[in-house]
């Protein structure tokens, strides 16, 4: 890993689909060791900006780097693993909470598995339960802790508590700041203003594709 | 009976037609104007296939004019199944090698392992068979195949997330697939003889052939047909299940939804 870089860089990022511009010359730098937020209404382009992160999208001009290096020369999958993804609906695979885990890492052990849903404030006897049966917020953090199992260095989380009751939602909150305090920085997308008093470190907003640093 | 229908039998055939029309006009389903274009799109189109048929089965005609006709229905079956699933990319060129393939592995058996002769008569009615049922397949993998990776691209994405190589991150989806595009020929096999008469059987049969022999001749086409199937469906699926996939694994444009 290179030191003293910024965790992600941009810079003269444009982004155009179907004609549509959706992030507009965007020259940007995102701390490490931080939450930081990014906020927009819908369709702003926040969740673009997100997705060039981890190389879901791939932008039209300009360049994102990553810890100084451009993600143009990246190894597509070993990055995705070094820059986990939450989204916005929780997405469990069919199959039991050890299967998911087991497509994240295989070979994973249940000490480990348990050790995972430990740490998302679960416990090792959700291992044999099926995954699509779990409560909203036990499934985004069943989601969490699949994308953990890849020790990633970085967390996204796209909207990640949009459909989460307020109890889940402060749940997950509280997890992204442990995992800001044990080194792995998260960036975190939402539509809700309140969550920047709550969490962040730094905050952006983005407006029709252009991003202006909050703080 | 001989075979033989005059054209008195074929009018007599229409008072079906005649009821369909009735009941579409009783129920008031609106079906009449398709229920009619469908028998006179039928009936031209069987006329002319006939036509054609004449030339290439004429006892003085080459058989590559055959190996013509049967390019014929491969081109026509791959434009068929492309103007069903526009949505995938490159499509055409996935049917085409789909229906090649099927028609290399069944026509390969039938006529290497000499179960029928190679000659006009033999490999334009049963290449007919064999890649109509594999173009009901194909169509049904790539359509059923659009539905699952633009249902399930949270999922698939979830995935690619996590670094799975798109192969991995597909193919619980693409098992989906194989298995709708595979199960009603599957079904059909099992049904055979109980439920209905195959149509070659069926010919046979209302031709003169003993049935015993008529049997014969449907067993060895319906297990060429069902390998033609999984042949046709297994190539479809999973050669257009990686054209919904860039080059830099991530899902094609097509299929994202508007982002916040």
């Amino acid at each position: 890993m290179a030191t003293g870089d910024p965790l992600f860089t941009f810079e003269a990022v444009g982004l155009v689909t179907d004609g549509r511009p959706r992030l507009v010359d965007v020259d940007l730098t995102v701390a490490d060791r931080a939450v930081t937020v990014v906020v927009g209404a819908s369709g702003s382009g926040k969740s673009t900006l997100l997705r060039l992160l981890n190389r879901l999208e791939v932008p039209t001009t300009g360049t994102v780097r990553f810890r100084g290096q451009d993600l143009e020369s990246v190894d597509v999958r070993a990055h995705r693993r070094r820059v986990g993804m939450l989204f916005q609906r929780p997405t469990p695979f069919a199959g039991t909470v050890r299967q998911n885990l087991l497509v994240a890492r295989d070979g994973l052990s249940d000490t480990d598995s348990g050790a995972l849903l430990e740490r998302v404030g679960l416990d090792d006897g959700f291992l044999d339960r099926p995954a699509d049966r779990l409560s909203g917020g036990e499934a985004q953090r069943m989601c969490l802790a699949r994308t953990l199992a890849t020790m990633p260095e970085v967390l996204l989380a796209d909207e990640a508590t949009s459909s989460l009751d307020p109890e889940a939602t402060r749940r997950l909150e509280t997890l992204a700041l442990a995992l800001r305090d044990v080194g792995i920085p998260v960036i975190w997308v939402t539509q809700e203003p309140e969550q920047i008093d709550r969490i962040a470190d730094h905050a952006i907003r983005v407006t029709a594709g252009r991003v202006e640093v909050l703080s | 009976m001989n075979g033989d229908v005059n054209g008195l039998g074929l009018l007599a055939s229409l008072i079906l037609i005649v009821i369909a029309v009735g009941i579409s006009r009783w129920q008031r389903l609106g079906l009449e104007g398709s229920i009619l274009v469908a028998v006179a799109r039928a009936t031209g189109q069987l006329l002319l296939v006939g036509l054609g048929l004449g030339l290439v089965l004429a006892d003085d005609a080459p058989l590559i004019w055959s190996w013509l006709w049967v390019a014929g229905i491969i081109l026509f079956a791959a434009v068929t199944v492309q103007r069903r699933a526009p949505a995938i990319p490159g499509l055409f060129r996935v049917a085409v090698v789909a229906q090649v393939l099927t028609a290399a592995v069944s026509l390969g058996v039938i006529f290497g392992l000499s179960i029928f002769p190679l000659e006009a008569r033999t490999l334009v009615p049963v290449s007919g068979m064999i890649l109509g049922n594999a173009l009901s397949s194909a169509v049904l993998a790539a359509r059923r195949l659009v539905e699952e990776f633009t249902d399930k691209r949270d999922e698939l994405e979830a995935r690619l997330a996590l670094g799975c190589a798109t192969d991995d991150a597909a193919r619980p989806y693409l098992r989906v697939v194989l298995r709708t595009a595979m199960t009603p020929q599957i079904e059909s096999t099992k049904a055979v003889g109980l439920v209905f008469l195959p149509g070659a059987m069926t010919g046979l049969v209302l031709a003169g052939v003993d049935p015993l022999d008529a049997v014969l001749v449907q067993l060895a086409l319906m297990l060429l047909i069902l390998g033609g199937v999984a042949t046709v469906s297994t190539v479809v699926t999973l050669g257009a299940g990686r054209r919904l996939f860039t080059p830099d694994e991530r899902l094609v444009p097509l299929l994202r939804k508007s982002e916040g």
